[in-house]
């Protein structure tokens, strides 16, 4: 997987570890975590795929655009590999 | 009565002749899971799967741990560069090595710096490294806190007592899926002649989740 990632926009009904905040935000792996059950099934009793999990972190320009509180502060979250686009460059969309 | 004073009733009308708040009797009806717990637990010990005695000590065990334990094991990052090393390696690994029993939790330390500030949350319910740390804090579960603290940790932290430079990177840590966090304060000045006894107890429940510092000698 490239550095560079996006984040799925998606908005699926049920259990989903990945906070809507996130969804459709470009950010850069900080590290592999491993595989993992997807927790999108293990909440519903069905035996679970393991998942490779990643720590991105994101900029809080790009999470809150103007908004942010300052620009150049970092969020890191985990996100399953499903919900992770890799992108050639931080500027492709 | 309290209904001719809505404005301030439970200052003055909850207090006993001592002066204590008085707490509600909890005698509401038991909740939908509450009930279901019950009946989990007395099913699973009528099968013989687990005891009695085994469900007392397991809460027990959970009641005991405290931040003291991650209290320690921050000194000891303080005063050892080869472990401060592998905590941040693998503070799981490093945390056991120290002699915690942390069970299955997948630990990451972060540590603070003169140019980074971390501080952790959880979003989406209210994952905390509670093996090494014990139970979280009230205020750690509460809405106010895991919404604001992503989008506007400074002015959080600032209520917290902690107002940080411009040029401090503020690090958010979300705790969304395996993993939980420890941070590792900013060992305070003062502090060179402090073996690790005395280092640790400066080392705050609050400062390990990053909303303040140790404390100063």
């Amino acid at each position: 997987m490239t550095e560079f990632v996006r984040v799925s926009e998606l908005m699926p009904p049920g259990h989903v570890r990945t906070p809507a905040y996130l969804r459709g935000k470009m950010g850069l792996i900080e590290r592999p975590l491993g595989r993992f059950g997807n927790p999108e099934q293990l909440a519903y009793g069905l035996a679970a795929d393991k998942q490779k999990l990643y720590r991105v972190r994101f900029s809080m320009a790009e999470i809150w655009g103007d908004g942010a509180e300052n620009p150049d502060d970092t969020l890191d979250a985990e996100i399953f590999a499903h919900w992770l686009t890799p992108l050639e460059t931080p500027d492709a969309s | 009565m309290p209904h001719d004073h809505p404005d301030h009733d439970h200052e003055h009308d909850h207090l006993s002749p001592s002066g204590h708040p008085y707490r509600k009797d909890q005698d509401a009806p038991l909740s939908y899971f509450q009930n279901m717990e019950i009946a989990i637990r007395e099913l699973l010990i009528e099968k013989g799967i687990t005891t009695e005695a085994e469900v007392m000590a397991t809460i027990n065990q959970m009641d005991s741990r405290s931040p003291a334990d991650g209290a320690r094991v921050v000194a000891r990052a303080w005063v050892d560069p080869a472990f401060r090393q592998r905590l941040l390696d693998d503070a799981s690994a490093a945390s056991r090595e120290m002699g915690y029993d942390i069970g299955a939790l997948r630990l990451i330390a972060v540590e603070n710096t003169a140019e980074v500030h971390n501080v952790i949350v959880c979003t989406l319910c209210s994952c905390y490294p509670r093996n090494l740390l014990g139970l979280p804090p009230d205020w750690y579960k509460q809405k106010a806190y895991r919404s604001r603290v992503v989008k506007t940790p400074r002015a959080v932290l600032r209520e917290f007592g902690l107002d940080l430079p411009d040029d401090v990177t503020v690090r958010v840590h979300d705790s969304t899926a395996d993993m939980r966090y420890i941070v590792i304060p900013k060992r305070p000045e003062g502090t060179e002649t402090f073996n690790e006894e005395q280092l640790a107890a400066l080392v705050t429940r609050d400062s390990m989740i990053g909303v303040q510092r140790a404390l100063s000698p």
